[in-house]
């Protein structure tokens, strides 16, 4: 099954250490999941208690979002692109993709802050209504972790640097990049579940 | 031409277009299309199912050399758990509730009972 025929595992699995690791991150996902299912599930039942505030198909707009989208779209696929270069023992490819990654990153955070800005001017805060303190708690969480992976990525950019791709290193870029992945899976679900049935509802 | 093929990652690009034409065809079903609402959820739910699974599989590597079962069992779990709390959730605050006070359901037990 192993996408450049040869039989080796890659770097980052090839020590005990890196495998528990890894599994124990997929575990993490997995309990990010459940979390952000909470967040999904407060959002679905308060959908439309919007009090006096605007309502969501007043304020969604589809270009943006799907401009945001597009962005971690893109984002989640170069540093697919800076995973695979790391298995290529390529440092320059790994850190070339992946500051590509962190600027569409940074970009979506821009796109986001915007929104929210507006949102609010449009006089929709997350005191207004229960349906938007559910919207940005959602929205909010998914922005954050997008944040603190953007921090994290940075940090490890300084390592590779430094030590350049070892069996350390390598299991490290190897987590930020389920991680990163991760993101663009909830977003998938938000720009379904929030943008698009607020817009059809 | 094979050394070519090794530097480019083609399952990520396969992966790529589809989550693209996938997030186009769930744009244009909510916006441009005439189905029914109901159907329009369901359609667009499926399509980020879909686009949930390329990305844990052509990007993230689910199955791989070296990963063992461990992590799509976990993440498997984690979904399902997903879909209950949501699922239940609605069940138990949203539905079943009118907010449109016509009284549909009540006025035909009431009927019901005077027949019996």
């Amino acid at each position: 099954m192993n996408a450049d025929g040869s039989n080796a595992k890659p770097l980052e699995y090839q020590t005990k250490e890196g495998q528990l690791n890894i599994l124990g991150f997929w575990i993490f996902l997995a309990a990010e999941i459940v979390l952000f299912s909470t967040l999904f599930a407060t959002y679905a039942v308060l959908f439309n208690r919007t009090a006096d505030a605007p309502p969501p198909a007043e304020l969604f707009e589809p270009g943006t979002v799907l401009v945001m989208t597009f962005i971690l779209l893109t984002s989640s696929f170069t540093c697919g692109i800076a995973i695979h270069g790391m298995r290529r023992g390529s440092v320059k490819g790994l850190m070339t993709w992946l500051i590509i990654t962190l600027i569409l990153g940074l970009s979506f955070l821009g796109f986001e802050i915007y929104e929210f800005v507006h949102y609010a001017g449009e006089g929709a805060t997350l005191q207004s209504s229960a349906f938007w303190s559910a919207f940005y708690i959602l929205a909010g969480t998914h922005g954050v972790h997008v944040t603190l992976g953007i921090g994290w990525a940075t940090l490890l950019l300084v390592q590779l640097a430094q030590r350049g791709i070892t069996s350390v290193t390598s299991r490290k870029v190897f987590i930020i990049g389920l991680y990163w992945h991760f993101l663009d899976v909830i977003w998938i679900f938000i720009f379904t579940g929030v943008y698009l049935i607020g817009m059809v509802v | 031409m094979a050394n070519r093929s090794k530097r480019i990652p083609i399952q990520h690009v396969v992966g790529y277009v589809m989550s693209i034409v996938l997030t186009v065809l769930a744009a244009w079903a909510a916006l441009n299309s005439n189905l029914p609402v109901i159907w329009i959820i369901i359609l667009i739910l499926a399509l980020a199912v879909i686009q949930a699974g390329i990305q844990l599989f052509m990007f993230m590597h689910i199955i791989e050399r070296g990963t063992g079962h461990a992590p799509w069992q976990m993440i498997f779990h984690g979904f399902i758990l997903a879909a209950i709390v949501v699922a239940g959730s609605l069940f138990t605050m949203s539905f079943g509730f009118n907010h449109d006070h016509n009284d549909d359901g009540g006025h035909e037990q009431h009927e019901q009972h005077e027949q019996e």
